[in-house]
């Protein structure tokens, strides 16, 4: 698994991204009430907003971590945004991608350095 | 964050592990390792205690009850000379323009009056209070007291266990307890909709009364995140969001809370700052009202979403002043306030997140029916 400094986690499997958000992210937005996800076969850049997510507190969004096409969306997420809580590095995945260039990938920190980075 | 002041019981909230954020000047926690949801659905099914410590406490005296009471009605639209020995009512700083400069509690101690005022608005307030009524009333500031609520259906068992005469109080009563040994200030009232007590102890004493109510069973700590969402539901004005030195008491829909003796043909009508242009929109109406809101779908509408009166094109109607998840309802609720045609419950609007037009309708305040002993 791969980690970013926005705390999203991707998960590669071929040429398939899987992407939800981290432990560590999902305890500081709180409980969360609300998630809204993109269409899926929406084309996206690197840092388009393609996940609203709103906590009791506050809205937050989550970034494309690279460019790509979205293939497939976990709409279990819609009716159920408490599993963001209860599952973030599991279940609660919010969609998948394909890459357009899978290079850009390799900036991404490993699991040891993403702990490291949150401290 | 070095400047920020801390409460009397800052220590117990890191203790506890308060997650501490600046609120009015003040190092606050604005939830516990519960959690905002948790702790708002505790709060209505057990009892959560809150430090609100950061208002301000204000007493008021005078040569008699009268003197302190008629001086006090010259900046409240309410009945103060009608308290009763022992009882609090819920008032309304106005300005000139009949606008709010301020929401608040006021409660009858014998001859004096004790004030429970914003913690933003608390410097204001003093002055506003010095600057009307000294020589003939005293103001004087309460720096060193702290102020713990006491909040939900278990707050009667919780508080009467250390005093049994707390039972006893009705909703908006006014009485000295004695906590343990600890005299305290205590009202019937808060700003959760739920039955319970605001506290008034010696900053010395306020450590230990929250120990002593924290170890009852069904008693758990409670952060601003939690306060805001149950005085949400509640249907209740945050200050600053709902209300403020542009809006009157009439489009606040706040008129419940001006008895009919200060209104036009009462034995003590007007006398307030603002009081003709108060009185106006009492005979006129007002062209804007606060409202309940109710997203139609599960997306929150937060403070500022513009309201129309169509799903495309239409007129911008209004806005929305304070907006979250209602845990208790179960979705998003949310208040604004809308053009004077468009108040009345189920009216349709749509409001613009993040530029989509989604359902909303006026409803019905509270969102959640008040328990209170009355």
């Amino acid at each position: 698994m791969k980690f970013t400094e926005e705390h999203e986690w991707l998960r590669v499997e071929g040429d398939e991204i899987t992407v939800g958000i981290t432990t560590h992210a999902a305890e500081q937005l709180g409980d969360v009430v609300f998630v809204e996800l993109p269409s899926e076969g929406t084309v996206v850049s690197k840092d388009d907003e393609v996940v609203v997510i709103e906590s009791v507190k506050a809205a937050s969004d989550i970034l494309a971590p690279i460019d790509g096409e979205i293939i497939e969306v976990n709409s279990a997420l819609t009716d159920s945004p408490a599993m963001v809580n209860d599952d973030p590095q599991g279940e609660a995945w919010f969609f998948k991608m394909k890459a357009s260039d899978p290079s850009q990938m390799d900036e991404f920190m490993d699991e040891a350095a993403y702990l490291k980075f949150i401290g | 964050m070095s400047d920020l002041h801390q409460t009397p019981l800052y220590d117990l909230h890191l203790e506890l592990g308060g997650k501490m954020v600046p609120f009015a000047g003040y190092s606050m926690p604005v939830q516990y390792p519960m959690g905002v949801m948790k702790e708002h659905l505790h709060t209505r099914a057990h009892a959560g205690l809150f430090d609100v410590s950061h208002m301000g406490q204000v007493m008021l005296t005078g040569a008699s009850w009268d003197a302190v009471a008629t001086a006090f009605e010259t900046l409240v639209p309410m009945d103060v000379l009608g308290l009763g020995d022992g009882r609090q009512r819920y008032g309304l700083f106005t300005n000139d323009a009949g606008g709010i400069e301020d929401d608040l509690m006021f409660a009858r101690r014998g001859d004096a009056l004790f004030v429970v005022v914003n913690a933003a608005c608390k410097g204001a307030d003093i002055a506003r209070m010095k600057s009307a009524l000294e020589p003939d009333v005293t103001v004087t500031p309460i720096t060193d007291r702290a102020l713990i609520a006491l909040q939900g259906p278990a707050a009667e068992a919780a508080l009467a266990a250390l005093d049994p005469a707390a039972a006893d109080m009705r909703f908006m009563d006014f009485r000295t307890l004695n906590l343990d040994g600890i005299e305290a200030w205590v009202s019937r009232s808060g700003y959760t909709g739920e039955d319970g007590f605001e506290i008034s102890v010696p900053d010395a004493d306020a450590e230990a009364l929250a120990r002593r109510l924290l170890a009852i069973d069904g008693v758990e700590p409670i952060g601003l995140g939690a306060r805001d969402s149950l005085r949400l539901e509640a249907g209740l004005c945050l200050y600053g969001n709902d209300i403020d030195a542009q809006t009157n008491p009439v489009e606040a829909s706040l008129t419940w809370a001006i008895q009919k003796v200060r209104r036009a043909g009462g034995d003590r009508a007007g006398g307030y700052p603002g009081s003709e242009v108060v009185q106006a929109a009492f005979e006129n109406g007002v062209t804007q009202k606060r409202v309940g809101l109710a997203p139609q779908g599960r997306a929150p509408m937060r403070e500022g979403t513009q309201l129309y009166d169509a799903e495309e094109g239409g007129r911008l109607v209004g806005a929305v002043t304070s907006g979250s998840f209602g845990p208790t309802v179960g979705g998003p609720v949310a208040m604004g306030y809308v053009s004077d045609e468009y108040a009345g419950v189920d009216t349709a609007l749509w409001g613009d997140v993040r530029g989509k037009r989604l359902p909303v309708h006026v409803a019905k305040l509270p969102f959640v029916a008040a328990n209170f002993k009355r």
